[in-house]
């Protein structure tokens, strides 16, 4: 046992709760709540801590506390004591393990806050993870072991947590029970940590000695420590200032999530205030439009309120009929947020299929899903030196800076004013995953400048005077297929019955406009987005485009058909199976490929996915060329 | 404008809590195609239930409420079940497994498979056969070790398992709603409340619940240490057992003839807040469900499609 000199907070008055339970929901009733992080590597004792706090704020009760007596027996890592890390730990697999693996949400007390702290894993590989859990919070604990002083993964924590953007940093030096107590060491360690925080832009920490084993420090004063000064940890955590305070300095924004509309009287915007604060009468301004109104109401379940404060969850009514929808903005009339489609952001990836630069993503910010595409990275940082790399691509934990544009205009403000409208997800097209949360810097200036020309010959005309619907008949399949050569044939037909075609071959324009792109998966997304964005030109111009392209992606292949006018993309899947396609070898392509000379070859060491509802199948063992490119023909003019 | 500094307003806990969850509960009406509310009836089903009335004031919940009965709730269960429906001006869909119902599983006869048919099975049954692709609970972390880790949107494969080595990351309050056909998402807009946030916001909002939460004479009988309510006529009463009249209460709800009462004088929400905060175990206890297949068997259940 530690010898604990100071009055210890205490967390539950269980004297109160017995005498007067009335007063004790009244000061419960006024509490306030702070969500917190704590990070470290997998022996600082992290789990340790956290499992101190619920047991000294009595949130473990009596059959937990059998539970994990006897767990700490038959597989605790601290003998006959209890081991504390046990309580936290939750999932079966990774209890065997002796590791954290994910985010684990934990809960406690005391008589003046609420706490949530986030359990984030300090293993190498799991920066997702605590930038996940550090995106909700508003303090950070970096746990830091006496012995070892500060490490690289401090220094990534540390990176981490002030990226995201907390304000509050408290550095935890645990095990101080194992140095002694030693002042010189701590003082060794805060120094050190002051160094390398500042190089990094952190402004300000708290250091405190603890021993999560032992109790120093935690909730009282120890006094092993009597050279310390600051407050114990708990101390501290109840009195931090949280962000829901200091949003409220900022200029009021809240974006729309539902428009409520229970009669044809009632018409009210619902969404949770991200900053500032608004009052009834207030000017407000509705984004992108740009449409003002002022506030009449603000409405909820217990009547309505004169005012509403950044982090309440309201419905607004106007005094005029403003359109107003899902995905806008509302904001204070005389101090709006802006709107772009091309920005400069951070990017932390989070899936294992690495980023590739040109492939559409959904990008979800705020109320707001559009799609978005990314470049190249200008940089990555490696989180462990924070310097900066070159790089093509992202991969799992990596962290960069790109452009990035979307296809419409969003709201936003950068990430370091407005977390809610610079923070957004990046979310897969095929399998839903999150793959991606960013940050956005600013707005490039030059989305802002190049504006749509109208044109005067519409596209309508264009295809009037040929007298035809333009299309794209898009041509997809494995390298030997027979895509040229049917499309070749295709085109031939059409300009026989006087039809304006024009045929984008793979390999041509891999000798001009593409002759800078190689067959990496990135290259290959960014071949097929120009190839489209040409063949768009083209329809505008009223032709039939025939594209031959093995564009072995579905989400490429989705990309261009969402840039093209509604049925005007006819994707035809040439199917051959691949040992046909192989035995015909009419380049020699896949000797190469099996060789091992060519890499990236489709069907070989690179993945071919197959449309799953073409809008035409044609099946080469079943038919000639000549019989496929009637088909198709018979299909497309009526 | 600007807020003023002088304006500054800090939110209680319960207030964050609140705008939270309606928060959550606007975001999954906004994205997804068809959502349902299952609701149990207890305590927390009762907060949720509050929450959406306040999400979407002045309109109704803009989707129905599923209970998924077993036919051995308690009575007094059944009655604010019904009485909430009107109340809310929600539809109500109440689900019975048909097969159980004609096997006449029952928690006397069969033990765990009880829990799989009625509960288990039946839920799956009555997602897929109302083509629900979103469905809320009022699960909380706080509850079960496993549950710590779960996320506020928690997704299934079409055949209802969930996966805890592959859950999406969520970030700041951006949830992600997007997925494919046959796959759905249960949703847990309480995740971050606690027992005692649960039993405070009952008080200060006045949120109807049960009355089996306060204590009342009620006729009991002991089996296996544990004290259980006679509800109805359908309660096999061994040789020689006699119901006895106690002063009872129940810290959660389910089958009747599967929670366990404690004894108990607490009349008033006050009394019962005390008692659950002087009570030294802890919430589940009274359930016979977590004893299953050790210390994993919440995690287990919930890999089986279990809510």
């Amino acid at each position: 046992m530690s010898d604990i000199v100071a009055e210890e907070p205490v967390y539950r008055t269980d004297a109160l709760i017995a005498e007067d339970i009335d007063r004790y929901l009244e000061v419960h009733q006024h509490k306030t709540m702070l969500r917190f992080i704590t990070c470290g590597s997998v022996d600082d004792g992290k789990s340790t801590l956290i499992g101190r706090l619920l047991y000294d704020s009595k949130m473990i009760f009596e059959d937990q506390l059998a539970a994990l007596e006897a767990d700490s027996k038959r597989v605790g890592t601290q003998g006959q004591e209890i081991d504390f890390a046990l309580l936290v730990d939750g999932l079966a697999a990774e209890r065997e393990q002796g590791i954290t693996i994910d985010v684990a949400y934990r809960f406690f007390s005391t008589e003046k806050r609420k706490f949530i702290v986030a359990d984030t894993p300090g293993h190498e590989q799991y920066t997702r993870n605590m930038v996940t859990g550090a995106s909700t919070a508003d303090l950070a604990v970096i746990l830091i072991d006496a012995r070892k002083g500060v490490l690289t993964q401090t220094r990534r924590h540390s990176y981490l947590a002030h990226l995201i953007g907390i304000r509050n940093i408290v550095l935890a030096v645990n095990k101080m029970d194992l140095v002694g107590y030693d002042q010189a060491v701590f003082e060794g360690i805060v120094k050190d940590y002051t160094e390398f925080a500042t190089s990094i832009g952190i402004r300000d920490f708290t250091a405190i000695p603890i021993s999560g084993f032992k109790g120093d420090n935690i909730t009282g004063l120890s006094a092993n420590t009597p050279w310390y000064a600051g407050p114990a940890l708990m101390a501290h955590l109840e009195t931090v200032e949280v962000d829901q305070i200091s949003d409220q300095d900022k200029p009021f924004r809240m974006a729309v999530q539902w428009v409520n509309r229970p009669n044809l009287d009632f018409r009210g915007f619902s969404g949770q205030v991200a900053t500032g604060t608004i009052k009834v009468g207030d000017a407000v301004r509705v984004l992108p439009s740009g449409k003002t109104s002022t506030v009449t109401r603000i409405v909820t379940l217990d009547g309505d309120l004169q005012q509403a404060i950044a982090g309440q969850s309201v419905t607004l009514c106007f005094a005029d009929e403003v359109d107003c929808s899902r995905g806008d903005v509302i904001a204070a009339a005389d101090n709006p947020p802006q709107a772009a489609d091309q920005f400069e952001a951070t990017i932390v990836w989070m899936a294992d299929e690495e980023m590739l630069p040109g492939r559409p993503y959904w990008l979800k910010i705020g109320t707001q899903t559009v799609t978005a595409t990314i470049q190249q990275p200008k940089y990555q940082v490696n989180v462990n030196t924070m310097e900066h790399l070159a790089a093509k691509t992202l991969e799992l934990n990596a962290i960069g800076v790109a452009n990035l544009a979307t296809d419409r205009q969003i709201v936003f403000e950068p990430y370091a004013d407005n977390r809610t409208l610079g923070g957004f997800i990046l979310i897969d097209k095929l399998t839903n995953a999150t793959v991606a949360a960013g940050m956005l810097h600013f707005s490039l200036r030059r989305a802002q400048n190049v504006h749509w020309q109208a044109t005067d010959v519409t596209r309508e005309f264009h295809a009037g005077l040929k007298n035809q619907k333009p299309a794209v008949l898009w041509f997809t399949g494995l390298s030997g297929a027979g895509k040229s050569t049917i499309a070749n044939l295709v085109e031939k037909k059409l300009a026989r019955m006087n039809r304006h075609t024009f045929l984008l071959d793979g390999d041509n324009v891999r000798h001009g406009l593409n002759k800078d792109l190689g067959f990496t998966d990135a290259d290959r997304v960014e071949n097929i987005r120009r190839v489209g964005e040409v063949a768009r030109l083209m329809t505008d111009a009223g032709l039939i485009v025939i594209t031959a392209f093995i564009s072995p992606f579905r989400a490429e292949r989705e990309m261009v058909r969402q840039m093209m006018q509604p049925g005007e993309f006819i994707e035809i899947h040439i199917d051959t199976p691949l040992a046909e396609a192989e035995a015909r070898d009419v380049k020699g392509l896949y000797k190469k490929a099996r060789s091992g000379q060519l890499k990236n070859f489709t069907g070989i060491d690179s993945p071919y996915e197959a449309p799953e509802d073409p809008e035409i199948q044609i099946d080469t063992t079943a038919m000639t060329p000549e019989e496929a490119a009637e088909l198709i023909v018979a299909r497309i003019v009526p | 404008m600007g807020g003023n500094m002088l304006d500054r307003k800090t939110l209680t806990h319960l207030e964050r809590l609140e705008a939270e969850s309606i928060h959550i509960l606007r975001e999954v009406v906004a994205e997804a195609e068809k959502p349902v509310m299952l609701y149990s009836v207890g305590k927390d089903s009762a907060v949720m239930l509050h929450l959406a009335r306040k999400a979407f004031y002045p309109s109704p919940p803009p989707f129905p409420l599923l209970h998924v009965d077993t036919t051995w709730k308690f009575k007094a269960m059944y009655e604010l079940r019904d009485r909430m429906a009107r109340e809310s001006g929600m539809e109500l869909l109440v689900y019975q497994n048909p097969e159980a119902r004609e096997r006449g599983i029952n928690p006397f006869d069969h033990g765990p498979l009880h829990t799989d048919m009625w509960k288990t099975e039946g839920l799956k049954q009555a997602l897929n056969i109302h083509g629900f692709d979103a469905a809320f609970g009022g699960a909380r972390r706080d509850e079960e070790k496993s549950r710590a880790k779960e996320r506020i949107f928690s997704f299934r494969t079409a055949s209802h398992g969930w996966d805890p080595k592959n859950q999406r990351p969520e970030l700041w309050n951006l949830y992600n709603a997007k997925k494919n056909k046959g796959e759905s998402i249960r949703v847990f807009p309480i995740s971050n409340w606690t027992e005692l946030d649960i039993w405070q916001y009952i008080q200060l909002n006045d949120v109807p619940i049960v009355p089996l939460y306060f204590a009342a004479e009620r006729p009991t009988v002991e089996r296996d240490g544990m004290l259980l309510m006679v509800d109805d006529e359908r309660f096999p009463l061994k040789a020689g057992e006699e119901p006895v009249m106690r002063s009872i209460r129940f810290r959660t709800l389910g089958c009747y003839p599967l929670t366990g009462a404690v004894e108990s004088a607490a009349t008033t929400l006050s009394e019962v807040i005390q008692e659950t905060l002087l009570t030294t175990t802890s919430e589940r206890q009274g359930r016979a469900i977590d004893k299953d297949a050790g210390g994993a068997g919440m995690e287990k259940k919930k890999q089986e499609g279990y809510f």
